[in-house]
This record gives C-alpha cells, structure tokens and sequence, in this order.
C-alpha cells in the first residue's frame, strides 16, 4: 500500500480499526471520516472504546489491523514518521498533563523549540497569543500548580494550539473539573470550532455537541453504533442502545 | 500531688528543652570525636596512627567521587535501558543488573581487577595498543570495578525514580511532537531527578564506606593505611579508632547534606 493518498477533503480516515489490550477488544473494526474544519462528538458509555479510538489517530496506541490516513499520510506505513505526524495533531487530555516542573510560559514554548526549532523570542511571542486566546495571559509565570484545573486545562489547550496542528483531539477535556470551571473551557473549544479547526472531541457535554457538532458518534462496546448529526441524535436516535444512553445522561 | 505531677512535668519540659532525650547518641557520638581528636593532638601513638592514615582521605575520597560519577552514567544508561521497550537493551540492562546485585561487592571487585580488565586490555593490547595491564593502576581497575557494582543500584533507583513520573506526562509530551528522547530529556528526566537525588545521596555516602573494599587490593585509602599501620606497629586500637573517626566524621557531613536535599526536593516545600 502507497504512503500518500490523493488528497481529499477527508483529514481523518479510519479503515476499520481493531484494537485490543490482552483479552479485552477496545475498539472493532470502525471506520470514520472527518473533514476539515469539521467537528466531531463521540459519546458512549465508560469502557466503550472512546479513548482508545482517540488515541489511534495520532498513535499513542499502536493499532492491530486497519489503515489511518493523516492529511492524506498513512500512518500505518513503516516509513512514516509518526513524530511529524503528531506535530500536526494538537491532543488535549482528561487529567491536563501539564509539566508541573515549567512555568506556563515553559510549558508552551517547549515543544515548540524542540521539536517546531522556533528562536526563543518566536516561542515566546506564539505562547502568549496563544495564552491571549484561552484567556489567562496574566498566569504566564505560574506554575501549573498554582492554577486552578479549568485554566490548567486552558494551557493545556494553548500548548497544542501553540504547535499550529491541523487536528485538534480532545478527551473528555472538562471531566475532571469542578462544574463551575466546565464553562470556560468549553468557551475556547467553542472558539476553536467556530474558527474552523478540525476536532475530534470525547465528552459528554451535550450542549457542546449540540452546538458545535456537526456529527456525533455513538460508540459501544468497541463499535461504532452510530453515526448521525446532532438534530437527528437528539430527537430521533435510531438505535435502543444510543437511546438508552442517551436517556440516562440527559437525566441529569 | 496534683501540684508535685504539675512541678515535675514544668522542670522535665525545661530539661527536654535543654537535651532532647532522643537526641543522646549525637551527643555520644560528639563525646567519641572529642576523644580521638584529644588521643590525637595527646597522645603520640595516636598521632602516629594519623599522620600515616591521613593521606588516605585523599584517596577514599578521590575513590569515592570518580567511582561514583562513573556509577551514575552506567545507572543512567542500565536504568533507561531498563524502562526501554527495545526488548535487546532490556535484556542486557536486567542481566547486567540482576547479576551484579547477586555477588558481592569483593567478588566483583576482584573479578573486574582480576579477569575482566586483563582480558579487555590484553585484547586492546593485541590490537596494537601502546600499554599492557600492567600499565593500568590497581585504583583504576578498583574504581570501574565499584562503578560497575553501583551502577546496578543505580540503574534501578533511575528506573523507579522514571516509573514514578505520571504516564501522562510522556504520552503529552509524545502528542506534541517529541521523540522519545526529546520527552525523555526534557520532560521526563527533569522530574525524576526530584525523587532521585535522595537515595542516590545514601549511595554516595554507602560508596564511601565501600572503597575500604579497595584495601584488599592494596590500594591506599584509610582502611589499608590503618592495616598497614597495626602491621608496622603492633597497635590496633589506634588505627582502628582513626580510621572508624575519619569514614563517620565524612558520613556524618554527608548525611546531613542528603537530609538537606531531601528537605528541598520534598515535593510540599
Ligand atoms: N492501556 C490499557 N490496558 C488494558 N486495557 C485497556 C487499556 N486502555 C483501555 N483498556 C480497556 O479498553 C476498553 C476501552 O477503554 P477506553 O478507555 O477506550 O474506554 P472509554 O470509552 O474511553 O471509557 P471512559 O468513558 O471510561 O473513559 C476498556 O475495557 C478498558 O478497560
Ligand atoms: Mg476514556
């Protein structure tokens, strides 16, 4: 199989993805097309798959069989170097995984230097409008200790965007915080969606998806059960089981 | 009575003000350094005993230092090649590290002087070298020899001090572009020296007591003085007592320099 593919709309191709640990089928054989600047939900309950599927696309998790293209690369390809290829996939995490050893400022600069061989003052310069943007240019100094976890989760997000990705992944990026602070993050996402960054997010915030998806994805059980817009989703779901998921979140 | 029970509390409090009862040894150990230091500037066959095993100071420390620091790369090396998914370093790092901490330091010290470093130099040497084994100094075979025993050690200090650090930390730095090393180098190792620099400052100071290994190969540092010493003179008190007084006079500095440090790395500080 060639290395590149003719370029299309399609940013994201997932061929049939299986992927498990041991015993355990995390993900079974699903495919999935996104295009640019299009943003897309996955939801499902815990254990269906939703992180692993994730973490496939910029190959965190190496997968067992199937083919990914990225921006027309395959990414299952011996030759292809995966670390060019992550440098254009920005990843936001649950837990923020910050470096708590660098200041703010550190944390977003250091990617950059090392790995994008920007000067200081450039690094620098794309770190703060980059801070500019999330909201929180004052905690540049901090360190990520000393923040609270919704402007953890804003750096976080701002070290990605400092890479200039085409692809933005996030999972589950407002579960950990205290529901008070879920606003603020889901407003730089919202940003992000509105200016046409590709984004593949795992969350449960429904009004996030209702607003900024243009498809969600229900996945269960390592399949992909469904794939639908959000209008179609909400008020007529085709599956019981997207049903009765869907059922138990909106309860609350 | 209840007024005696008050009293007595009020002057032990004052007492424990003064010499905290869990503090006697130090000052025990204060009363044993006085005493060699009096038995020394006093008494000649002291004296004696000192000025002969002095320089050896010199050469435990220099032992200590260099074996140590050569120690510390081969930990380094062994520890990352431990945690490494390339199954050839691993097996190498965990035979290294497997079998070394299974024999004693004096075995492995007298197998690197004795078979290991002759085979490498006579194949250098048939190589075309320009020196033969007996060129190469016994402290310099004793101090690969230590680094190579502590190096195992220090392997698996490295090795827990990078299993420590947070997954996360690696698959966030990897998400950004960086290569293994470059997360290695710059995210993960920078945090593991926090959890690291304690333990490796006992080694250190367990190094220093170690290199005494080094008298059994007639290298001069204080344990071979002082048993030169009691041969020359039929004393044995005397160096016995030096050289004891010099290794914990060292010890006791270091270890307060490790506390130091590990005050300071403790992550609440
Ligand atoms: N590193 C791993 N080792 C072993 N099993 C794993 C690993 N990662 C995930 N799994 C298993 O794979 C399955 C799918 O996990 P995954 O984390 O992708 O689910 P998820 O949909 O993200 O769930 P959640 O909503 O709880 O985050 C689960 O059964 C999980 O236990
Ligand atoms: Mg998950």
């Amino acid at each position: 199989m060639s290395e590149k593919i003719a370029p299309s709309d399609d940013i994201i191709i997932l061929d049939n993805i299986y992927k498990a640990f041991g015993p355990v089928q995390a993900v079974r054989g699903v495919s999935l097309r996104v295009k640019r600047g299009e943003v897309v939900v996955i939801i499902g309950p815990s254990g269906s798959g939703k992180s692993t599927l994730l973490r496939c696309i910029n190959h965190l998790e190496a997968i067992d069989s199937g083919d990914i293209w990225i921006d027309g690369i395959h990414l299952t390809h011996r030759q292809t170097d995966i670390n060019k290829v992550r440098e254009e996939i920005g990843m936001v995490f649950q837990l923020f995984n910050l470096f708590p050893n660098y200041t703010v400022l550190e944390n977003i600069m250091l990617a950059q230097r090392v790995v994008r061989k920007r000067s200081k003052e450039e690094a620098r310069r794309i770190a703060m409008e980059n801070l500019q943007k999330v909201g929180i240019p004052e905690k540049a100094e901090s360190y990520p200790a000393q923040l609270s976890g919704g402007q953890q989760q804003r750096v976080a997000i701002a070290r990605a965007l400092a890479m200039n990705p085409k692809i933005m992944l996030f999972d589950e990026p407002t579960s950990a915080l205290d529901p008070e602070m879920i606003k603020e993050v889901l407003d730089v996402m919202l940003q992000l969606a509105k200016e046409g960054m590709t984004m593949v997010v795992v969350t449960h915030e429904m009004g996030f998806a209702r607003a900024a998806a243009d498809r969600i994805v229900f996945m269960d059980n390592g399949e992909k059960i469904e794939e639908t817009t959000p209008e179609k989703l909400f008020s007529a779901p085709e599956h019981d089981r997207t049903r009765q998921f869907l059922s138990r979140i909106l309860a609350h | 009575m209840a007024q005696s029970k008050v009293q007595s509390a009020g002057a032990s409090s004052r007492w424990r003000r003064m010499v905290d009862p869990k503090g006697l040894w130090a000052y025990a150990v204060v009363i044993f350094g006085i005493l060699i230091v009096l038995a020394i500037y006093f008494d000649p066959s002291y004296r004696d005993a000192f000025d002969y095993i002095w320089p050896g100071v010199q050469m435990t420390l220099f032992l200590t230092v260099t074996s140590f620091a050569l120690s510390l790369v081969i930990g380094l090396l062994a520890g990352l090649a431990r945690v490494s998914s390339n199954p050839i370093l691993y097996n190498i790092a965990t035979f290294y590290v497997e079998t070394i901490r299974g024999v004693p330091i004096l075995v492995q010290l007298l197998y690197v002087t004795f078979v290991i470093f002759p085979l490498f130099v006579d194949g250098l040497t048939a190589a075309g070298l320009g020196f033969t084994i007996r060129d190469v100094e016994m402290h310099t075979r004793v101090i690969f020899g230590l680094a190579l025993a502590y190096g195992a050690f220090e392997a698996e200090v490295f090795r827990a001090g990078i299993e420590s650090i947070d997954k996360g930390q690696m698959e966030a730095a990897r998400s950004l572009g960086m290569s293994y090393r470059q997360a290695m180098r710059y995210v993960i190792l920078p945090q593991a020296i926090r959890t690291v620099l304690p333990p490796l400052g006992n080694d250190f100071i367990a190094m220093l007591k170690d290199t005494s290994l080094a008298s059994a190969l007639a290298v001069g540092e204080i344990t071979h003085l002082s048993r030169q010493h009691r041969n020359r003179t039929f004393t044995t008190f005397q160096p016995l007592n030096v050289a004891a007084f010099l290794y914990l006079a060292m010890t006791l500095l270091l270890t307060r320099g490790v506390r130091y440090l590990e005050r300071r790395m403790s992550p609440n500080e």
